[in-house]
């Protein structure tokens, strides 16, 4: 299924990645979008509420995140394709009911552009600290995608590929996107209408009577239909049977909520984007994700002037994480350096992957900047240089900590 | 000996159209989920009884209506009515169904919930979308407790009142949910309790057809918790209270319906008016926005 030519603004523009993120989700036949200012996301907003009439969409300011993540969910319960917008204090705000979205398979996009926290935290500035909440933030097992654009024009292809992810495994994706992406001005290409693919929505078409709300389809994934199609649906977050009705049994847990993981899990070959390069022959790889990934390439080009046999592999999609493809390197390199602007999140899966076989470093940053490329240059080295197998991950001390601590964190040493 | 006759007339006749039927109600209650999970005693079913009967009298395309419950014993009632029905999160029934209705402004939508689900945790969402004027019908079952979760006090618990949290009494004054209704912009507001089933029914149907924010308070017995904590006998005592201390004031000023404990319950209906709808406001200004007339600012 092609675009709409009416929601596709085709064109060359310079905008930020918010902005550029809100044409994304117009031209992915997003038609309604409920959200609640907040800082560094409110521009996506601004710019979908500018843009949507036009295209037939809306936008409703809510009063809470609350309101707007329960309202995206009902009214892609109504048949329509919807997103989110929000940050920090907000993304908190969400996570009931993105579990409940889960619960009930419902397609839609959460756009969370990080900022620093936690609580109020930096609001201007950016972070990279929600990686894990966006897996686990939810009460309760379920799984979700998320991805992370590096750049304004990521955040345009990136919305559409979420909302082509969403209808396709019938589950919330994450665009965990962060300040400086969506803050930064860049080209944005928009390409026409007929060269944007969309992912329909999964819908029933045979006989009412006959219509099983949670009965899957071979790749574990069913059929949708909208209320008021005559289907007398029942659909409720207490977990439930194939139709939707109510049970309690340790049976129906593990049939129906191993799905939830399973449809995701088992799907997994086609969800995953990595982008990779110079794996073949590389002693360290480089993992990372969003606008650390756009830093680390100044840190690679670094080390490899310095004659470091050094890869880069870049989580387009961080969950669900590629575990298989770590572990296969694991076996070949010496050790993955995994910049991230938290202290310490995505680098534990990676870590988790390499069952003991490379050395895993660190290189931590807290919110409210990004990294120095020179200190991910000197986390490669140390992972080049390092022979001994170090039974922990290393966590490199960058020079903002020196300078800050004078030598290292006081707690550590 | 006329009357009788026709009397007779008439009720065989409901009989016979509904005579395939294993319950007067099926065409509109789920039957394969029934029993229901509801007290003996408890005015929930009461209240689903006069809504069901209010379906079928107000005429409407039921492949057209959407019922949504948050959580509580009232959260249960979207599981027993046979329309589309949703069971959201606490408090977050309004929310889900201002999503409903903006995204396919065709449907009716009906809210069914607790007083805790709407007017605590919900209480927001409750009065903006009044202010808004969603077009919905917002039911509460307002039993003065928390019941599901086993008697806690509530924003509608009376002063001095018992609940499990409040093992001395009350000490917040409660709301009256039809002065908060009417002030936030609700365009129909109604209270009765679950004793006026034939009039609980007629509110039911009038705020269906009306267009706007409709609000029908239900008070109703918790037989397992509110009246055993304090100690009021069971579902019947609290129907003969009712019976007692209801007073039907239609008209009255919204101001004047603060319950007390065991206190006098003005019922009727407050509010009929008229206030244009989000949607039909929202048409207008889309179709200026097209036009040109409203310019981005
Ligand atoms: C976020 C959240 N907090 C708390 C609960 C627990 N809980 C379930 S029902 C309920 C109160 C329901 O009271 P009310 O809305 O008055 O419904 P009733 O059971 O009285 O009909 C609470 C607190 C919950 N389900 N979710
Ligand atoms: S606990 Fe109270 S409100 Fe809940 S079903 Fe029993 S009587 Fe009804
Ligand atoms: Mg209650």
């Amino acid at each position: 299924m092609k675009a709409d030519q009416r929601d596709v603004l085709t064109g060359v523009y310079y905008i930020d990645g918010d902005v550029a993120s809100g044409y994304g989700a117009l031209a992915a036949g997003c038609k309604f979008i409920a959200g609640y200012p907040i800082t560094p996301s409110t521009e996506a907003a601004e710019a979908f509420a500018r843009i949507a009439p036009k295209g037939g969409a809306m936008f409703i300011q809510m009063e809470d995140e609350l309101a707007s993540i329960s309202a995206i969910v009902g009214a892609a319960w109504a048949g329509a394709k919807t997103m989110t917008i929000t940050s920090g204090p907000g993304y908190s705000l969400m996570m009931e009911t993105i579990g409940y979205g889960a619960m009930l398979e419902t397609p839609f996009v959460l756009l969370n552009i990080q900022r620093g926290g936690p609580s109020t935290g930096v609001p201007t500035k950016t972070g990279q600290a929600d990686m894990m909440q966006a897996r686990w933030g939810s009460h309760g097992d379920y799984e979700l995608i998320a991805i992370a654009p590096d750049s304004p024009q990521e955040l345009f292809d990136h919305t559409i590929k979420a909302f082509n992810l969403a209808e396709k495994y019938r589950c919330p994706v994450m665009i965990m996107a962060d300040e400086c992406v969506g803050h930064m001005t860049e080209k944005v290409v928009i390409p026409r209408a007929e060269e944007i693919e969309l992912e329909p929505r999964r819908w029933y078409t045979g006989p009412p009577d006959e219509y099983i709300p949670f009965k899957p389809d071979e790749d574990l994934v069913p059929k949708m239909v909208k209320a008021g199609s005559g289907h007398k649906l029942f659909i409720s977050g207490r977990l439930h049977d194939e139709r939707g009705y109510p049970v309690d049994n340790e049976h129906f847990e593990l049939k129906y909520v191993r799905r939830l993981i399973d449809k995701i899990m088992c799907n997994k070959d086609k969800i995953i984007e990595l982008k990779e390069e110079q794996l073949d022959d590389a002693d360290v790889v480089v993992v990372s994700y969003g606008i650390s990934s756009r830093v680390a390439v100044r840190g690679i080009e670094m080390a490899r002037e310095k004659g470091i046999k050094v890869g880069n592999l870049r989580l387009i999609t961080v969950w669900p994480f590629p575990d298989e493809r770590i572990t296969e390197l694991a076996k070949k390199v010496k050790a993955f350096v995994v910049p991230e602007i938290n202290y310490g999140q995505v680098v534990f899966d990676v870590a988790r992957c390499c069952h003991g076989n490379a050395n895993v470093v660190l290189v931590p940053h807290g919110g409210a900047g990004v990294h120095m490329p020179d200190d991910i240059c000197d986390a490669i080295l140390l992972g080049a240089k390092e022979e001994r197998k170090i039974e922990k991950v290393i966590e490199f001390k960058t020079q903002l900590e020196k300078l800050v601590f004078k030598g290292g964190s006081k707690l550590k040493e | 000996m006329q009357t009788p006759k026709t009397n007779q007339q008439k009720k065989i006749q409901v009989d016979s159209s509904s005579m395939d039927r294993i319950h007067p109600m099926e065409n509109v209650l789920r039957m394969d989920r029934i029993p229901h999970i509801w007290c003996p005693g408890c005015g929930i079913g009461l209240a689903v009884t006069a809504f069901a009967a209010a379906l079928e009298k107000a005429e409407i395309d039921l492949s057209k209506i959407v019922i949504v419950s948050g959580i509580g014993c009232t959260g249960r009632v979207a599981g027993y009515v046979k329309l589309d029905s949703f069971h959201t999160t606490h408090g977050r029934a309004i929310a889900f169904a201002t999503g409903i209705k903006v995204a396919n402004p065709d449907m009716k939508v009906v809210v069914f919930s607790g007083d805790g689900d709407l007017i605590a945790i919900g209480g927001n969402h409750f009065i903006h979308a009044a202010r808004r004027n969603i077009d919905m019908l917002v039911v509460c079952v307002n039993n003065f407790i928390y019941a599901m979760t086993g008697g806690q006090v509530a924003p509608t618990t009376p002063l001095t009142a018992y609940a499990t949290t409040c093992p001395f009494g009350c000490v917040e004054p409660p709301f009256n949910i039809p002065y908060l209704a009417d002030s936030s912009g609700a365009v129909y507001v109604a209270r009765w309790t679950t004793l006026h089933v034939r009039r609980l029914t007629n509110a039911f149907v009038e705020a269906l057809n009306k267009k706007g924010f409709s609000v029908v308070e239900a008070i109703s017995p918790c037989a397992q918790y509110y009246s055993r904590i304090n100690r009021l006998g069971d579902g019947l005592d609290m129907m003969r209270y009712y019976h007692d201390n209801a007073e039907i004031r239609n008209g009255e000023d919204t101001k004047n319906l603060d319950i007390d404990f065991q206190g006098k319950i003005i019922v009727g209906k407050f509010i009929d008016r008229e206030r244009p709808s989000y949607t039909d406001r929202y048409n207008e200004w889309l179709s200026k926005v097209k036009g040109g007339e409203n310019e981005p600012g």
